[in-house]
């Protein structure tokens, strides 16, 4: 349900400030989300100063930056440091992205990093995923078949692989699903953008020959009707995949089926 | 310093809610979309107001002349003037649904376009009937 404020437990407060670097030319503020699922205290926010001249250009390497020369404590997930593991998804200024594929400049000082939104915290800017990937694995995300395999693959015409360009790219990143109000207050019943858009790549697979079962499985008036097209998702998408777009096409072929 | 010792609850209940609404970036669709759901809701208070001076000009003079006065008052028209505004606001906000129900307006510009759009043409269409109605009076 809706509930503008935080819970008692998750009200932030005030962190604390971390040093300057020496004789640094170009420092850049940054303010980070901390919780320590350790000390008993509710999250807060500390402020820490990086060398820009010490530091690559990303926001990844400023918190790299951030754990390997202030603070080794700050905790967060990163893998490939180029937009396609999808693991460093956070909130930096306001919007969802990738920590590695936003460029500090690109974002105004000081640069404010939170974890992805309305999500439980396992520790400092790393959420909790467990529902997030159930919902994926709730849409059935794998070829579905009833007529004999073929000998060889299941073949598909360049046209009808075309279908799944802007779909097949999902890094499952989570940017989206969590930059959904629709998701904040209804995330338990309500599928989310990065699912809806992983059912709609297998709706419209040429190969795929249980699209009417699929379709059974999302009507719903949670599930799929929760998306009011507030488009949060679209803009979040840091591989500019369009969620909201294809929940929009699932929701036609709902209502093509019907006449 | 008595704190109470963490490790007695346990860890999935501990786990704070991340930060969303006071946190996130507005962006114009995201205006738009709230802007519906809350016109919406007030379109109800305005129905009633609607259904209470229909009542009155049913009834007798005195009724109406009274409904008249509060009406023409200054908070009158200027409740009626949110109310047109309201109405128009959601009626734009219905147009921008129907084109992305048929699956159209959905890249950057053009989602972008059509919710700052919408609060444009009901500003214009509210100010447009105003005069229309102050005219014809």
């Amino acid at each position: 349900m809706v509930e503008l404020a935080l819970p008692k437990n998750s009200v932030v407060g005030r962190g604390k400030s971390w040093p300057k670097p020496a004789n640094a030319k170009k420092v850049t503020e940054f303010q980070i989300y901390r919780w320590n699922p350790d000390d008993g205290r509710n999250p807060s926010i500390d402020t820490y100063y990086v060398d820009r001249d010490d530091c690559g250009p990303m926001v990844l390497d400023a918190l790299l930056y951030i754990k390997n020369q202030v603070d080794p404590t700050l905790t967060l997930r990163r893998s490939c440091r180029e937009g396609i593991c999808g693991s460093c998804a956070m909130n930096i200024d306001g919007e969802n992205t990738l920590a590695c594929t936003r460029a500090i400049d690109d974002v105004k000082a000081p640069v404010k990093i939170y974890p992805l939104p309305h999500m439980p915290v396992v520790k400092d800017l790393v959420p909790d995923l467990t529902n997030f990937y159930a919902q994926h694995a709730a849409i059935e995300p794998w070829l579905k078949t009833s007529t004999p395999a073929p000998e060889k693959e299941w073949l598909q015409s360049p046209e009808d692989r075309s279908k799944l360009d802007g779909l097949y790219e999902c890094i499952l990143c989570a940017c989206c699903s969590t930059s959904c109000p629709s998701y904040w207050w209804n995330g338990d019943r309500y599928l989310g953008p990065s699912a809806l858009l992983q059912a709609y790549r297998w709706l419209i697979d040429s190969r795929d020959e249980s699209t009417g079962e699929r379709l059974d499985n999302l009507e719903d008036p949670f599930r799929l009707y929760r998306c009011h097209t507030i488009m949060n998702c679209a803009r979040a998408c840091p591989k500019s995949l369009n969620p909201a777009k294809a929940i929009a096409e699932i929701k036609n072929m709902m209502i093509e089926r019907q006449v | 310093m008595a704190e109470a010792d963490p490790s007695s609850i346990p860890l999935e209940q501990r786990r704070p809610l991340s930060p969303h609404m006071q946190i996130y970036k507005w962006s114009p669709t995201m205006a738009a979309s709230i802007a519906h759901r809350a016109t919406g809701a007030a379109l109800y208070a305005g129905t009633l107001l609607l259904a209470a001076y229909l009542l009155a000009a049913a009834g007798d003079a005195h009724s109406f002349n009274f409904a008249s006065a509060i009406f023409g008052s200054f908070l009158g028209q200027l409740v009626l003037f949110g109310y047109t505004f309201a109405l128009l606001l959601h009626l734009m906000g219905g147009l921008r649904h129907a084109i992305w129900d048929a699956g159209k307006g959905f890249d950057p510009e053009s989602r972008d376009r059509l919710a700052i759009g919408s609060f444009a043409a009901a500003g214009v269409l509210t100010v447009l009937l105003w005069i229309v109605s102050f005219i014809i009076r």
